[in-house]
């Protein structure tokens, strides 16, 4: 070695695995966008009992199809307006996006979950087990969604429950699929032979070997399933066949408002804005999730 | 004057503060009917520099040159239309991997049959009598069975025979062969280098074959051209650089012939890579890797200096007995 | 190719059966049982409720009941409505045609503007034309379509007065249905101003429904665009002197398509479901308003007809889908 060979800078430790995730993800300032939207929302939902100017379900007699605060004729009490019963429009989207949140949050455990199992059942015992569920999963995808969750509210009564139960069950293939294609990959390397040549059980190869391995795709699948399932919801409680009115759903507010659509257009406008922002920051971030958290696409 | 001039031509990616520059100062040219070998590592800018002659280089990349001239013509001047006229017609390209290459959605025919519509015209039948011909030049056996066949039907051999029937489809004065080999077995790999040079003997053709393998060169080419980083290392006569290597880079390479076993006492082989964008060395681009770089080679970047041997760009080229003079 | 299609058709069978057992289900699974749905809140005396199960085969075993209602179904017998006492299949074919033309307009909405788009965004790649055409087209995504339909209605007809609100036609032309198709019956009837008018009114409902499409084609469009125009033979293409244009359109296009046009076929599904949604907004007289009503009336032979009927133009339109991807992609005709 001469002594004009460049001098080994002392090396940065390489970042762990989160970090350099959240740096990939973190340079796509749309996912970051989507992110921080997100936070707020959530924190709006979590709050919206201190931070809502008027309980959800407050009727003002006196203030009927109010427009917002700022156009002719407005009133300060009601910064967005108020509805045909006089009820302030901020205040329910405000408790609206508990609902929204609530039902992603569910939709989303509840496919996660059985999912999650019925894939790894699919992925660990092939065969006759496989074929069956995955067959099953066939049927499921080959209607469209919204249909078979409309067939499956038509079976179980419209109710806000029941459209969670439905739309959960409509994405379920797509968990079911992913997860089982992740356990097959996985399962043919070597780490998990090597467990269980050293006598891993089946729960623990299963759960502790190969799921942790196969979250990166469930991640993404999970944050997009969150946008669909608020859409899907919304368009249900749109249809009558979700949450029933007067509860201060977003779609089931648009429903309420058709009729008014010629005399006061911010009780159509705003319900849909606050979906299509939910929304759109939940795609937003599962995008950027996907850039981040898909190897094949790093770099 | 030569049929294809290049002078010092680069070529640049990335930002325009901190360039990566693939090709640097290139110069080199190509007569009629001559054979010229351009010969280096991978990432070492043969490739990029025949795509620049072929206007291939797409933005962010940039390419300049002080001349680069075909026939007479101003590439650099040109505008795209004129450029697409000579391109494909006059100057035609084989690339490495046939089995890329052609599209997968369209026949072998129609592929060659589109090269002559664009650039020589004719009916219909004219060109595909013409496209059977030229199957059959390239050794194609039953071209009237061949000709409606998609790409994922032929060997990797037979579609590298499709390659360059296409590039030879309007009697092309310079050829450019990247690699033309380098992707099929070890036995189609001497069939296709026969067919090229019997083309290039037949059309007396100028061919620019790029490639890593010395021992194609000596047996194919007349001038070599050693390319390391983005730079000509050395160039001259086959013969005579074969027999003495004047460039330390040039003498490495030989020794990793069987046939030049007398080198491998004293360069085996080289140590390290090729340098990328990051790790460019002060001085000569060589000297992390040479085993007789001295200060200057290490404070100073050594220029070409053309001799009529050819030229060599080394601060203390090496005399024939193998040892550098200083 | 004849055993490509058979070896498609031969997977949509268990699938299918599959389908018809969860038709056959809505009407079991639903609370009470089929003949108190049939004869509504007026009830229905014991003696004639216990007549009619037997009757309509209520009283066999749950399989024997299963296999009944597939013999049925084959023999093309849904049942009847409950509200118009025809048969489902007839309510259906009547109103399909009405979904067809506004789903191929949409699709065409979808189809003429998302393809162009996307080629140009992956050729100007990181512009501000790619960037406005990804940010839009995720926004066209994340659209509570439903909504999107209020605001236009608000937007072009109640504000500009340029559509109409709902419907297919105004009320003023009378056109013979002969294809069921509005735009051809129109013309059949050689009658301009009533095309004019049917036009008129595909417009809207043709935007809604076509706006998700439209963003899935242009995002699909572009990457698959991206990922070609890297490909070896677009080098050698374009080394054959051939212009940007030829390279584009003959070269890279073809091969961009193939996945373009699987997501086309898979888009149907959610075409379809967007249907429902776009139908009744605009008043649209087809299967999906059909299908919504339905259950608002809680008439079920007509629910369960129509999910059965949906689900398998669903799988006949992916299994053309599966047909055409053949046809583009000579690697997947003459495989096997």
């Amino acid at each position: 070695m001469s002594a004009t060979e460049p001098v080994v800078v002392e090396q940065e430790k390489p970042p762990g695995p989160w970090l350099e995730n959240w740096r990939h993800f973190a340079a796509n300032r749309g996912a970051l966008a989507g992110l921080a939207v997100i936070v707020v929302i959530t924190v709006l939902a979590l709050l919206a009992p201190w931070v809502a100017p008027h309980a959800p379900h407050e009727q003002f007699r006196d203030a009927l199809l109010l427009p917002p605060a700022w156009s002719a004729g407005g009133d300060a009490r009601f910064l967005l307006g108020t509805d045909d019963v006089g009820r302030d429009i901020l205040s329910r989207l405000l408790f609206g996006a508990r609902l929204s949140l609530l039902v992603g949050a569910i939709v989303v455990t509840l496919s996660l979950a059985v999912g999650i199992t019925l894939g790894l059942i699919a992925g660990f015992f092939r065969g006759t087990v496989e074929s069956l569920i995955m067959r099953l999963m066939d049927i499921l995808l080959a209607l469209p969604s919204l249909l078979l969750a409309i067939a499956i509210v038509a079976i179980l009564g419209p109710s806000l429950a029941n459209a969670m139960v439905a739309i959960a069950i409509v994405v379920l293939p797509h968990y079911v699929r992913l997860t089982r294609a992740a356990v097959i990959a996985e399962t043919s390397k070597d780490y998990v032979i090597a467990s269980e040549v050293a006598g891993a059980g089946l729960l623990r190869q299963m759960f502790v070997n190969v799921l942790p391995n196969c979250m990166a795709p469930l991640i993404v699948q999970a944050t997009l399933g969150f946008s669909s399932a608020i859409l899907d919801a919304a368009a249900l409680g749109f249809l009558g066949l979700g949450a029933q009115p007067p509860t201060p759903e977003w779609g089931t507010m648009l429903a309420d408002a058709r009729q008014f659509i010629q005399r006061a257009w911010w009780v159509v406008t705003f319900p849909g804005v606050a979906i299509l922002v939910t929304v759109l920051a939940f795609n937003l971030m599962g995008d950027g999730l996907r850039d981040a958290l898909d190897p094949k696409l790093k770099r | 004057m030569a049929m294809l001039e290049i002078d010092r031509l680069t070529v640049e990616f990335g930002r325009e503060e901190a360039p990566f520059r693939a090709v640097d100062g290139v110069s080199l040219s190509v007569d009629r009917g001559e054979v010229v070998g351009i010969v280096g590592e991978s990432g070492s800018g043969k490739s990029v520099t025949s795509l620049a002659l072929m206007g291939l280089i797409d933005y962010p990349g940039r390419v300049r040159a002080e001349r680069l001239r075909f026939d007479g013509q101003d590439l650099l001047a040109a505008s795209d239309r004129q450029r697409r006229r000579i391109v494909g017609k006059d100057i035609a390209m084989i690339f490495q991997d046939p089995m890329t290459s052609l599209n997968p959605c369209y026949t072998v025919g129609f592929q060659i049959m589109e090269a002559l519509a664009v650039h020589a015209g004719g009916s219909r039948a004219e060109r595909r009598t013409r496209t059977l011909e030229l199957l059959e030049q390239v050794g194609i056996p039953d071209p009237a069975s061949r000709i409606d066949a998609y790409p994922h039907q032929l060997s990797g051999g037979m579609s590298q025979r499709v390659m360059i029937a296409m590039a030879i489809a309007c009697n092309p004065s310079l050829l450019i062969a990247d690699e033309p080999t380098t992707a099929l077995d070890v036995t189609i790999q001497a069939q296709i280098m026969d067919l090229l040079r019997e083309l290039q003997t037949r059309n007396r053709m100028g061919l620019m074959l790029i490639t890593h393998d010395l021992a194609v060169v000596a047996e194919s080419c007349q001038r070599i051209v050693v390319m390391y980083a983005g730079q000509v290392v050395e160039t001259g006569a086959v013969e005579a650089v074969f027999a003495a290597p004047r460039h330390p880079y040039t003498a490495a390479l030989l020794a990793s012939l069987p046939e030049h076993g007398s080198y491998k006492s004293r360069l085996a082989s080289l140590p390290g890579v090729v340098p990328g964008q990051y790790d460019r060395p002060r001085g000569c681009l060589l000297n992390p890797r040479c085993p007789h770089a001295t200060e200057r080679c290490r404070a100073e970047a050594p220029q070409l200096r053309s001799d009529d041997r050819g030229g060599v760009r080394c601060h203390t080229p090496l005399a024939a007995d193998g040892r550098p003079t200083p | 190719m004849l055993s490509f299609v058979l070896r498609r058709v031969g997977l949509l069978v268990p699938t299918f059966i599959g389908v018809t057992l969860i038709a056959f289900a809505l009407i079991h699974l639903i609370p009470g049982d089929p003949i108190e749905l049939l004869a509504g809140e007026r009830g229905i005396d014991p003696a004639r409720h216990a007549q009619l199960m037997r009757e309509m085969g209520f009283d066999q075993p749950l399989w024997q009941q299963y296999l009944n209602y597939i013999g049925a179904a084959l023999q093309g017998d849904l049942g009847r409505s409950i509200k118009t006492r025809e048969p489902v299949l007839t309510e259906f074919f009547t109103l399909f045609p009405a979904t067809i033309e506004l789903s191929l307009c949409a699709m065409l909405f979808a189809v003429v503007i998302g393809l162009p788009v996307g080629i140009l965004a992956a050729i100007r790649r990181g512009s501000v034309f790619d960037h406005t055409v990804m940010g839009v087209s995720l926004a066209g995504y994340s659209m509570p379509i439903f909504w999107w339909a209020l605001l236009l209605i608000l937007v072009f007809s109640v504000n500009l007065g340029w559509t109409p609100v709902s419907g297919r036609i105004a009320v003023a032309y009378f056109v013979e249905p002969v294809t069921g198709f509005m735009l051809i019956d129109t013309l059949l009837a050689g009658d301009t101003d009533a095309f004019a008018s049917a036009l008129h009114h595909l417009v809207l409902p043709s935007i809604v429904l076509g706006t998700i499409p439209l963003a899935v084609v242009a995002r699909m469009t572009r990457s698959s665009m991206m990922e070609v125009i890297r490909e070896d033979y677009i080098r050698v293409a374009r080394a054959k002197g051939l212009s940007q244009t030829r390279v584009i359109l003959v070269h890279a296009l073809r091969n961009a398509l193939i996945p373009v046009v699987t997501v086309i076929g898979l888009q149907i599904g959610t075409l379809l479901a967007g249907a429902i949604l776009t139908e009744t907004i605009f008043a649209w007289p087809g299967v999906g308003k059909w299908l919504v009503d339905s259950i608002s009336r809680r008439d079920y032979p007509a629910v369960q007809g129509g999910i059965l009927l949906v689900a398998a133009v669903v799988m006949l339109v992916n299994l053309l889908v599966d047909m055409l991807y053949g046809l583009i992609n000579p690697r997947i005709r003459h495989a096997r």
